[in-house]
C-alpha cells in the first residue's frame, strides 16, 4: 500500500508541500527563523537551536527505527567521506555564521518577512549551489573522495546492535539537555 | 486555539513535533526531511532559462536534475508555514536588518545585504559540498545514526561558532 502512495508523483509533491508547511510553522514557532536566535546559539548564549535539534533527533530516531523494525520505513543513509563532510561542513559553518540562517531557516525567515534572507541569503545560496555544480567534476576527482567510508551508520561502525546505540545516544542527549536547563541556558 | 497565536513555543515541543514530521516523511514519502538540494535544483532551473537544455548534461545536474521534486515543494512549504505562523502571532514584518545585527554592526541595509549574500554563497556551496544541511544531515541524518551526518553536523557548528565568535568577539569588539 505504501509503495502505491510513494509512486504517485502528484500526491508526493502535495505531501512535500504539506510536510513543509508544518515544518515551517514549527521552525517559526520555535524562534529559529530569527537571525538573533541562531546567532545567539553560535555565540553559545541561547541554546534554542540545539534544544530543538536534539529533541527532534531523539523523537525521530526512536520512531524511525521502530517503523523500520515493523518494515513500514527504510533508512536513507547519506554516503560520506572526510573530504566531503569535514571540509564541506566547515565551509557551511562559515556561511552559517555570516548569514545567520541555514538553508531551511532562511526559507522560514523569508516567510516571516526577513528581506536579508530573501535578497541576501536565498539569492546567495542559489549562486553558491550553482558554483558548486560547476566545480563538482574537479572537486569529485580530488577532494570529495578523501577518506571515503560510504553509507555507514554508527551501529555498523561500532559493530553493535542499533538499539544499544539509540539508548546511549538518547541518554547522552537527555543528560546534555538537563545540564543546559540547569545552567539556565 | 490560542496556542496557535503564541509568539513562541517551548523548543522541546517544537523538536518533538519535527521528530514526528520525520516519521511521516519516512512512511508517507520514503524521504528524509532536507532542504539544500532544492537550492541547487532551482539554480539549475535558472541556468536552464539562459543556457538551455545543455545544462542538464552537467555531471552534477545528472545527479540532481533541475526539476521540481518533493524536497523542492518542502522548501516552498516552509516559506508558507513560517508565513502562517508569523501572521497568526502578529510577528510578520518586512525587515532588512535583524535587531542583533543593528546593535552590533549598524543599520546600513547595504552592509547587511552584502554580508547575507556572501554568507549565502558560502552556505550554498558548503551545503552541497557536505552533501546536506542542518535539516538533511543535522536532523534527518543524525536521527538515522549516519556517520556522514554526525561528522557534518559537528563541523557545521565548529565552523559556525568559530566564524560568529570571530565576527562578534574579535572584529567588532
Amino acid at each position: 500500500m505504501l509503495e502505491a502512495i510513494h509512486s504517485k508523483k502528484w500526491l508526493q509533491l502535495c505531501l512535500g508541500l504539506l510536510i513543509g508547511i508544518a515544518f515551517g510553522f514549527l521552525l517559526q514557532k520555535g524562534g529559529v527563523t530569527r537571525y538573533d536566535v541562531i546567532i545567539g546559539q553560535l555565540l553559545l548564549q541561547d541554546f534554542t537551536v540545539v534544544k530543538i535539534m536534539l529533541s527532534a533527533v531523539i523523537t525521530g530516531m526512536i520512531g524511525v527505527y521502530l517503523l523500520k523494525s515493523v518494515k513500514v520505513a527504510r533508512l536513507h543513509l547519506k554516503s560520506g567521506s572526510f573530504g566531503q563532510n569535514v571540509i564541506g561542513g566547515l565551509i557551511f559553518g562559515v556561511g552559517f555564521g555570516l548569514l545567520g540562517y541555514c538553508p531551511g531557516t532562511v526559507a522560514g525567515a523569508a516567510g516571516q518577512g526577513a528581506l536579508d534572507a530573501i535578497f541576501g541569503g536565498i539569492v546567495g545560496m542559489l549562486i553558491g549551489a550553482g558554483l558548486f555544480a560547476a566545480a563538482f567534476p574537479k572537486l569529485q576527482k580530488r577532494i570529495l573522495k578523501i577518506g571515503y567510508f560510504g553509507e555507514l551508520s554508527l551501529p555498523q561502525l561500532l559493530k553493535v546492535n542499533a538499539w544499544l546505540v539509540i539508548i546511549v545516544v538518547c541518554a547522552l542527549i537527555i543528560v546534555l539537555l538537563f545540564a543546559l536547563e540547569k545552567a539556565g541556558l | 486555539m490560542e496556542w496557535l497565536r503564541l509568539e513562541q513555543w517551548s523548543p522541546y515541543i517544537v523538536g518533538v513535533g519535527i521528530g514526528i514530521l520525520s516519521w511521516l516523511s519516512f512512511v508517507l514519502s520514503d524521504h528524509p526531511l532536507g532542504c539544500s538540494t532544492a537550492f541547487v535544483r532551482t539554480s539549475g532551473m535558472i541556468e536552464k532559462l539562459f543556457r538551455g537544455k545543455k545544462v542538464e548534461e552537467k555531471p552534477y545536474y545528472r545527479q540532481f536534475s533541475p526539476t521540481i521534486t518533493w524536497e523542492w515543494m518542502l522548501v516552498i512549504g516552509i516559506i508558507i508555514g513560517a508565513f502562517i505562523s508569523a501572521k497568526l502571532s502578529g510577528q510578520f514584518q518586512f525587515n532588512w536588518v535583524p535587531p542583533k545585527w543593528e546593535v552590533t554592526v549598524g543599520d546600513t541595509v547595504f552592509i547587511r545585504w552584502l554580508a547575507a549574500l556572501i554568507g549565502g554563497i558560502i552556505l550554498g556551496f558548503g551545503a552541497r559540498w557536505a552533501g546536506g544541511c542542518t535539516s538533511g544531515h543535522g536532523i534527518s541524518g543524525m536521527l538515522q545514526l549516519a556517520v556522514s551526518s554526525w561528522l557534518a553536523a559537528i563541523c557545521f557548528f565548529i565552523g559556525g561558532i568559530a566564524t560568529t565568535m570571530l565576527i562578534f568577539r574579535v572584529v567588532l569588539s
